[in-house]
């Protein structure tokens, strides 16, 4: 089995400020971290070449922060791949999936794409099946258990209304959701073991792509925080039947209740 | 910018591409017609829907009333079951013969791995879970989306055609059209059997829709035990509520199908009680817009209590049965 991961380093979008006068966030300097669900993708593909053999890449686009990168090596990856441009700034899903298929092509035969179900930063559920599209492989998305049983991936899926199973042949990408599996924590030792895995750097110009082939299709315009008006009335020290006065009261007040 | 499509041209001044609605839930195709004849008016273009599936055709007519000029219908056999892969592939064979300006995709989770494999298809730009939608004095489409864990509304801006975005249950208002009649147009389009094949579904249990309710009592991992639930719903019921949860007690115990926050439900009731709530952002995305938030919770410091209206510091297990019972000796 040759499994790809796909991993952003992402904005930790619970870390983030927002300036008080302008109620815009503060991004520039804000801390990252590898975007949490495609840590479930990372562990999914260990376990999955902990149970076939194998061997698993990851696959990043954008900023090379070397610290996330081995991060994902200590937690069990073999080698990282890392695609970084002076001209990739403005990237929306449409030129990172098209940088990534670039890189995954390069990078030799695959059986197994993971991606996380969305990244907790621009959370927009894109480049997984973007990403299918120009490989030109099935996908399967929002799994919540996977396996691979001979020639084939299987996996279950939540969706609104159903409990699905879905079955393809490999090659296929299988974007994961949070509860497939536990991210495991990296010891002392993976730690070590991590700094002597390979890192490759690519620039697009490696991948043969010109940055005009890389123009986005969407532009983020404006980011604002959403003015909270709430009243903020916190009781502390009540007992069960004076705060549950107090609920009532409030409930009343409110109209939700009627005296 | 050239806002108008290549092929068409009539009286001498260039027809814009149309306004597409594609979603499988039915209530939500027309909630996007509704919003599909809104822009496709401020853009001087029709609406139209797109229909997939096997037997499809028999509904196409009655898609008039709820604002679409036009039908675009593939009926076949082979969309029997929906594929990301092949609906794609045909909405995709649709586009490059029509030119649409938009294609409007409902986000349910189908669409939403629908709409980017669509996008890439046609080398589009996508914008997922848009809650507002407009068109700018340049005649190009602005989306507002929840970005940056769900609390920081990001506008986003298209700059090429098509524009292919993704949009939940209730961003548009269904409106009826009781006189509009349709122009149905039926397409054959051949695509390859899909590689990924559903081989099991189960239907979830279905409780009433949350969306819909006025109280929501909402259960958070302060909540230790399954049968605690029980205590909930009788407040809820006092309340003429329902419960909901937050995402592990769904996602991880499987207490509920389905979860409020960022990746699940988006609610907006009258009244929200949060039980054991922490309150991270991706909750607090599902429930911002709430009229009166109240929490309880045992934690001084936990991130409710700073988007709360009422906040009672303290343990849900004896609050709550007080607040039954007084809730209760109120009824009598």
């Amino acid at each position: 089995m040759r499994i790809v991961v796909c991993a952003k380093v992402a904005l930790d979008v619970s870390q983030i400020k927002v300036d008080a006068s302008t109620q815009t966030p503060v991004l520039s300097g804000a801390p990252l971290k590898v975007s949490d669900f495609d840590k479930n993708a990372i562990e999914e593909a260990i376990r999955i070449r902990e149970a076939l053999g194998g061997e698993v890449f990851s696959v990043t686009v954008g900023r090379p922060e070397s610290k996330a990168i081995r991060e994902i090596l200590a937690m069990g990856v073999d080698a990282a791949y890392v695609v970084s441009d002076q001209s990739l700034k403005e990237m929306d899903a449409l030129v990172t999936s098209k940088v990534l298929a670039a890189a995954i092509k390069e990078m030799g035969s695959f059986d197994l794409v993971l991606c996380g179900e969305s990244s907790i930063d621009g959370f927009t559920s894109q480049v997984g099946p973007r990403l299918a599209e120009l490989l030109g492989i099935p996908q399967l998305t929002y799994a919540r258990k996977v396996s691979v049983e001979g020639n084939e991936v299987v996996v279950e899926r939540a969706l609104e209304e159903e409990v699905e199973v879905v079955k393809a042949p490999l090659p296929a990408l299988v974007t994961v959701t949070r509860e497939v599996n536990v991210p495991r924590i990296p010891t002392i030792m993976d730690i070590m073991k991590a700094s002597k895995k390979p890192i490759t750097q690519w620039s697009l110009s490696d991948l043969g792509i010109s940055p005009e082939e890389l123009k986005p299709a969407v532009a983020v315009e404006k980011l604002q925080a959403p003015k909270i008006e709430r009243k903020g009335v916190i009781l502390e020290g009540l007992k069960p039947e004076e705060a549950a006065e107090a609920i009532v009261e409030a409930l009343l007040k409110e109209g939700i209740l009627r005296g | 910018m050239r806002l108008c499509s290549r092929r068409a041209f009539s009286g001498g001044s260039e027809i814009v591409g149309e306004i597409w609605a594609f979603s499988e839930n039915v209530e939500l195709l027309h909630e996007l017609l509704s919003g599909a004849e809104e822009l496709s008016k401020k853009l001087g273009a029709s609406s139209a829907a797109v229909l997939v599936g096997d037997g499809v055709r028999e509904v196409a007519e009655e898609l008039g009333r709820y604002g679409a000029d036009k039908v675009y219908v593939v009926d076949d056999p082979a969309f029997s079951a929906f594929s990301p892969e092949a609906y794609a592939e045909a909405i995709a064979q649709l586009a490059k013969q029509f030119e649409p300006s938009a294609i409007l995709v409902g986000a349910t989770k189908r669409g939403k791995e629908l709409a980017p494999r669509l996008a890439a298809r046609l080398d589009a730009g996508c914008a997922t879970d848009c809650v507002r939608l407009e068109i700018d004095e340049g005649g190009r489409l602005v989306v507002t989306r929840w970005a940056l864990g769900g609390n920081i509304a990001a506008e986003e801006v298209f700059l090429k055609k098509p524009w292919v975005a993704t949009i939940p249950l209730r961003v548009f208002e269904k409106r009826v059209f009781e006189e509009k009649k349709c122009e149905v147009v039926e397409s054959k389009v051949s695509v390859e059997k899909p590689k990924a094949v559903v081989v099991e579904s189960k239907k979830k249990e279905a409780g009433a829709p949350l969306e819909l309710a006025r109280v929501i009592v909402s259960a958070g991992a302060g909540v230790k035990n399954r049968e605690d639930l029980k205590m909930l719903e009788e407040l809820a019921q006092l309340l003429d509520g329902q419960v909901g949860c937050s995402r592990p007690l769904s996602a991880d115990y499987g207490w509920f199908p389905e979860w409020i926050g960022l990746s699940g439900k988006k609610v907006k009731p009258d009244a929200y009680i949060a039980c054991g709530i922490s309150g991270q952002i991706q909750h607090i995305a599902g429930m911002r817009d709430s009229k009166v938030v109240i929490a309880i919770n045992s934690d001084p410091n936990a991130p409710i209590f700073k988007v709360c209206d009422y906040g009672v510091v303290g343990d849900l297990y004896q609050v709550v049965p007080a607040l039954i019972e007084l809730l209760k000796k109120r009824k009598k």
